[in-house]
């Protein structure tokens, strides 16, 4: 027997391609060719599974070796195919037990002594190879701990190719070697700020609630100090904990951007890029393996933008599609690479560049046109699909003492939020919604659950008198409901109807 | 004579016995040009092989036939065709082929062979 093939997973964004990496032995002197588009790193795996095999005490054949990577056409990049072609190779002279590699999937790079080092992107490639029916796969020993959490799978965590060789019937001596471990996880700071600390907002507090139980994006305004960014920080810690197939995409994510990942964190993510960031650091970019960026790493969470009015207007505009679709594409020549990006988007802004514009006892020192410019970077589509606009004024010294008594805790908070989106979700059972915030508007205001007249009558008057356009109803209507489901109202009151109008409208309108 | 060049000698000749014993007829032994030497020029059939023997007693320097590389084969080539140039009568008509026999072991009277058909 001389053709041998096994299977390895090509990473396009999070989704992965199952790649059949075969290899022949032709009657020629010794060479070692690699295609089906290797990259550069890819292509050097020929040295690494020479020394490898040689330090491991596997033979490889003494005459031409071609591995070929299929579907031939599709971009295959990183040091995660070594083991799949060295054990190809490998198997070119007999000796291991064909069926065994034809169902297994091997992922890894090898060092030069033999020993499988890890990799990044190990979880969404294990997903990958389940989702396309395989059940054994062979990971690097410092990926055991990431690839255990799909269920379903036979993990084999290999110290060392003689090991996997060994495990498909392979006739080597057993050596034992110290298996080369991941850098531990960053310390996971417990940094749990409590909503408790919040002092004399209550109307915000209300609101960031608002926001949690039904999903809607918001934007907080207001002058330094007032505690924007403070609330924004304690949204992750309100809102449900993820689900397991959440959890899982948002391991994944990590997983891709070289995270070491090794349990599922049920903690909605928090990502809050700086307003010098890049397009391509939002987005995710690279010219050929393509890094999830900070849209895609907030996905089932929370992506903060401090100082909105202060980053660049076309990484805002980038917002737009994953806001409106939940996928973020990124196109590169030959493959397009698509990451999840369902977040809950949180502005933050100054009224104006000094931040004092419209503040009681201080004076604004920027020029008219300056302040427009502030906040005309934020209008248009953007501001069109945030619900929430939430005025903050600084917090006086009566407030703060005033206040001291009724301040709401995280844990009750969170307790809210999860009644308010059961309720919701109990009621759009039979919908393709689970949240308010998603909710499409066509089907609020004409599906079997629209309002009765007298309820809107607020909506209708702010309607005709032009302060709200029909986005902006559908919007204050989803609003309406997330609030009744707080107050435990089985249909919006007038009066959340109101309040829903209070929060809905803010600079834009 | 160097010792590398007494083992690539009695190499040759284990080589040259080998062919032999397989019923090939050997045209031509260490035949020289301006350009380097072939070391093997034989019959199989009616098919001309130019035959590139390497041997080496052990493995330190890696295996005889990784020294077979693509420059070495194109040079291989170059000898064949200005061979089958220098004898036209026996050349002409004939397929040419190139083959590499690699001779490893410590004694070439017992060392191990392997013969390479048909390089590209």
């Amino acid at each position: 027997m001389t053709a041998s093939r096994t299977w390895s997973v090509a990473l396009t964004g999070i989704d992965g391609a199952l790649v059949e990496v075969e290899a022949d032995q032709s009657n020629q002197t010794p060479d070692f060719r690699i295609i089906g588009l290797p990259d550069s790193a890819l292509r050097e795996a020929a040295s690494r599974v020479h020394n490898a095999s040689a330090n491991s005490g596997l033979a490889l054949s003494r005459r031409r070796i071609t591995v070929n990577l299929s579907p031939a056409s599709l971009p295959k990049h990183g040091s995660g195919f070594d083991v799949a072609i060295a054990i190809s190779a490998l198997a070119t002279d007999g000796g291991m037990d064909a069926a065994s590699l034809a169902r297994t999937v091997h992922l890894g790079e090898l060092g030069l002594d033999g020993r499988l080092r890890p990799v990044p992107g190990v979880l969404p490639a294990v997903l990958a190879a389940t989702r396309a029916g395989f059940d054994r796969i062979v990971v690097p020993h410092g990926n055991a701990a990431e690839a255990e959490l799909v269920d379903g799978v036979t993990v084999l965590a290999a110290a060392s190719l003689a090991e996997v060789a060994r495990w498909h019937g392979a006739d080597v001596a057993e050596t034992t070697v110290e298996p080369i471990e991941r850098p531990p996880a960053a310390e996971t700071t417990p940094s749990d700020p409590d909503l408790a600390d919040v002092i004399g907002q209550p109307e915000a507090v209300e609101a960031l609630i608002t926001a949690a139980a039904g999903d809607h994006h918001l934007l907080m305004s207001g002058p330094p100090g007032a505690g924007k960014t403070m609330l924004a920080s304690r949204l992750p810690g309100i809102l449900p904990e993820l689900d397991h197939a959440a959890a899982l995409e948002a391991a994944s994510i990590r997983s891709l951007g070289g995270e070491p990942v090794d349990t599922l964190v049920r903690r909605p993510p928090f990502e809050a890029p700086h307003h010098s960031a890049s397009v391509a650091a939002l987005v995710g970019g690279g010219s050929r393996l393509v890094r999830p960026g900070a849209i895609a790493r907030a996905t089932h969470g929370v992506l903060f933008l401090d100082e909105a009015g202060e980053f660049p207007a076309h990484a805002l505009d980038a917002l737009r599609q994953p806001l409106e679709t939940g996928t973020i594409v990124i196109h590169r020549a030959g493959f397009t690479a698509a990451f999840p990006a369902r977040f809950q988007l949180v502005l933050a802004t100054n009224p104006c560049p000094c931040g004092n514009y419209g503040v009681r006892g201080a004076d604004c020192v920027c020029p008219p046109m300056a302040i427009r410019r502030y906040l005309g970077r934020l209008s248009g589509p953007l501001l069109d699909r945030v619900d929430i606009e939430l005025h903050l004024a600084r917090v006086s010294v009566a407030h703060a003492d005033l206040a001291d008594g009724k301040r709401v805790s995280t844990d009750a908070a969170r307790a809210r939020v999860a009644e308010a989106r059961h309720r919701a979700a109990h009621r759009l059972r039979d919908t393709p919604w689970c949240v308010n915030g998603r909710v499409s508007g066509p089907w609020l205001r004409q599906g079997p659950l629209a309002l009765p007249v007298a309820s809107r009558r607020p909506l209708d008057a702010a309607l005709s008198r032009g302060a709200l356009t029909l986005r902006g109803y559908d919007r204050t209507l989803r609003l309406a409901w997330t609030i009744a489901d707080l107050c435990g109202h089985a249909v919006p009151t007038v009066h959340d109807v109101g309040r829903a109008l209070f929060l809905k409208r803010g600079i834009g309108a | 004579m160097a010792a590398k060049d007494e083992t690539g000698r009695a190499g040759e000749d284990r080589a040259a016995a080998h062919l032999e014993r397989k019923g090939w007829r050997l045209l031509d032994r260490n035949w020289r040009c301006a350009d380097g030497e072939l070391d093997i020029v034989a019959l199989e059939d009616e098919e001309l092989v130019i035959v590139e023997v390497k041997t080496r007693r052990g493995m330190g320097f890696g295996h005889p036939l990784e020294a077979v590389d693509a420059r070495k084969r194109a040079r291989l080539w170059r000898l064949a065709m200005a061979w089958a140039a220098a004898h036209p009568q026996i050349a002409r008509g004939r397929e040419v082929r190139l083959d590499a026999i690699a001779v490893l072991g410590p004694e070439p009277a017992t060392a191990k062979i392997e013969h390479v058909v048909d390089l590209r």
